[in-house]
């Protein structure tokens, strides 16, 4: 077993047996989605209209929401400084957090979210594209959440924070996610190209995310 | 009921009673199954369809019935401070946000031919919706404090905060204009339905109320059992 | 091997910890640092483990393998215990063991009396029993240089003996510590640094 492996079967098992941020996420992206038609009334093709957009907006949320506590233990238990000490670049440490992150709350809520469409009335033809949309994205989601959670570790009010710094990160992955999922909005009427463009964000955040979370990091260590 | 506080003589007890219960449940699940499936009429309106009422009414009664045993296990906990008292609504919670949400999926599921849609946001539903949330909510409140002493007290504030739901629930089709039909049952003028539907339905719901015993007193086992285990490894812990 | 900081001056917070800093470490040395507290007695430690950095000064290592950093030739044990409490003694070490590189649990464990406890869930130990297993990770893993942030903190007469006997032992296999602490241990120290006046 190496070392990554290891940190990864570390967070599993602390997940699998303390319990994880995913159950606090369904839960909020629930309250989310009940909140909703009850602000903007019950109107069917309203909802209809803007189901794919709040179902994304409640995905971001939900993970955001959840995303406060990633470093928290390590931070302050010394494990963090440890993290350091090893022969793993850190950036490969932080990339392994954000794998379980993905792994234990983004991909799961991704799944999640176009299944509980229904209760917004979302099409049933947008469910297969709104699913891809969102497991295409969550990648991407689950990483900038973490990068949120380096730069505020340890703060006290580290939540709202997080959330102030990563929303306007989240745009370009809202804008494209909720296009990719009918070709009435997609670009020129392809959801495929949305999806590309998606998916780029995804990868594009893969490299960078792990080299700015290290670097957040570090500076929280100083 | 001061004796069944002790726990070793609880389950002493709930090992000798489950078996029994069990096969209640069985044979009340296959009766009112074959009346419900088998010899109840078909709905004029609505056909074979009307058949999900017997797996979603008593699910959305159980889903009601378990909070508020979850709230009546809390208050007795606060006032006789015995600790299994808040464990036997830990161990309720689980079975209770299952009702609610067969009580959901069914309900959704028969409201696709009835109404036209898989989902609305009326008084009925929109409240059950909310005691999914509250059962969600109080079993993260468990969640997150673990082994804490103070979980009790503070799973006790939630459930008992959230009782507050149950009657809205039950009430929400007189009080409010609602798609979901008015209540059929509990009302008052005796029930409204034909009895060759409502003796089905009342076998289900024991039924119903036989299978949460079963897995209440299952889930009561592993909990104590759990908890010894833990006092267990303190005391490993300690000699060494 | 040798450990050598030269004209060390270390600024957090804005305010000077501590100004133009000198010391040396041969291998099988203890270094001792005292002083009081808030004397930047862990902020060299943490310096020499690489998650600081001097605003003047070097810190070098001679004799170690090349192309590991120096804090990738320590260990350092801080105030926090780095132990997960719903994972078992053994697979908290365990896990410390695969990511610094390697090295053996059961001596680990044995060195500091913790193999009866090795299937216990860390969160039932107590305190001391802890502080054991987060410094189990000294004998599990063999690095070169010791960074010890006041280890002896919580440890009753027993535990404290092994800790001199590991420290010992480290230090014939030619190992260097560099140790922050109010009282001394059982070894004597080649070096005493007396940090407080922040020059």
């Amino acid at each position: 077993m190496n070392a990554v492996t290891a940190l990864i079967g570390r967070d599993l098992k602390t997940v699998l047996r303390q319990g994880s941020s995913a159950g606090t996420a369904v839960g909020f992206f629930l309250a989310v989605v009940l909140l909703l038609p009850l602000g903007l009334g019950p109107d069917q093709a309203l909802l209809a209209r803007i189901a794919p957009g709040s179902l994304w907006v409640a995905l971001l949320m939900s993970v955001l929401l959840a995303a406060e506590g990633i470093f928290q233990s390590d931070y302050e238990d010394g494990s963090l400084e440890l993290l350091t000490m090893g022969e793993t670049p850190f950036e490969i440490v932080a990339l392994a957090k954000a794998l379980v992150h993905w792994l234990t709350t983004g991909l799961p809520l991704a799944v999640l979210a176009p299944l509980l469409g229904f209760l917004l009335n979302l099409p049933p033809d947008q469910v297969l594209p709104l699913t891809a949309s969102m497991i295409i994205g969550s990648l991407g989601i689950s990483l900038l959440a973490v990068l949120g959670a380096a730069i505020t570790v340890g703060l006290r009010r580290g939540g709202p924070m997080l959330s102030l710094i990563i929303l306007p990160l989240y745009v370009p992955m809202l804008v494209f996610g909720v296009s990719a999922s009918s070709p009435a909005t997609a670009i020129g009427g392809e959801t495929a190209a949305s999806l590309a463009i998606l998916g780029a964000l995804s990868l594009a955040a893969l490299v960078m995310v792990p080299i700015a979370a290290s670097a957040a990091l570090k500076a929280h260590l100083q | 009921m001061q004796k069944l506080a002790n726990p070793k003589l609880f389950l002493r007890l709930a090992d000798m009673v489950r078996p029994w219960v069990l096969g209640a449940t069985i044979v009340l699940l296959v009766l009112g199954l074959y009346l419900a499936i088998v010899q109840a009429p078909q709905d004029y309106q609505q056909g074979e369809t009307v058949r999900i009422m017997f797996v979603h009414v008593p699910a959305a009664w159980m889903a009601l019935f378990v909070y508020s045993f979850m709230a009546l296990a809390h208050g007795a906990g606060l006032v006789f401070r015995h600790p299994i008292a808040h464990i036997a609504a830990k161990a309720a919670a689980p079975i209770g946000a299952c009702f609610t949400f067969l009580a959901l999926a069914t309900g959704s599921l028969w409201g696709k031919p009835m109404w036209g849609t898989w989902w609305v946001w009326d008084a009925r539903l929109t409240s059950m919706f909310v005691l999914f949330l509250l059962y969600l909510g109080y079993l993260a409140v468990w969640s997150a404090f673990g082994e804490d002493n103070r979980a009790a007290r503070i799973a006790s504030v939630v459930a008992l905060v959230g009782f507050i739901n149950v009657p809205i629930v039950k009430f929400s089709v007189d009080w409010w204009n609602s798609l979901h039909q008015p209540a059929s049952v509990l009302r008052a003028g005796g029930p409204s339905i034909d009895s060759s539907l409502l003796t089905p339905l009342f076998i289900m719901a024991l039924a119903y109320a036989g299978l949460f015993v079963t897995l209440w007193l299952l889930a009561m086992k592993a909990e104590v059992l759990t908890r010894r285990i833990h006092q267990m490894q303190v005391a490993q812990a300690g000699e060494a | 091997m040798r450990l050598q900081g030269e004209g060390l001056t270390l600024e957090r917070g804005g305010r000077v910890i501590f100004g133009d800093l000198s010391f040396a470490a041969e291998a099988g040395e203890l270094v001792l640092l005292q002083g009081p507290n808030g004397s930047g007695k862990t902020s060299l430690l943490k310096l020499i483990a690489g998650l600081l950095r001097p605003v003047h000064g070097e810190i070098t290592l001679s004799g170690g393998i090349s192309g590991l950093a120096t804090g990738q030739q320590a260990h350092l044990i801080g105030h926090g215990l780095a132990l997960r409490s719903g994972l078992t003694v053994e697979e908290n070490l365990a896990f410390w063991t695969f990511f610094l590189g390697g090295g053996d649990v059961a001596r680990g464990l044995e060195a500091f009396g913790l193999d009866q406890l090795a299937h216990l869930p860390a969160g039932v130990l107590s305190a001391g029993q802890q502080r054991r297993l987060s410094l189990a990770r000294l004998a599990a893993v063999g690095r070169p240089i010791w960074l010890l942030d006041e280890p002896s903190v919580g440890l009753d007469r027993m535990s404290l003996k092994q800790l001199n006997f590991q420290m010992g032992n480290h230090l014939s296999a030619g190992g260097i510590i560099i140790a922050a602490s109010h009282g001394d241990f059982d070894i004597t120290c080649t070096h005493r640094i007396e940090l407080g006046d922040a020059s």
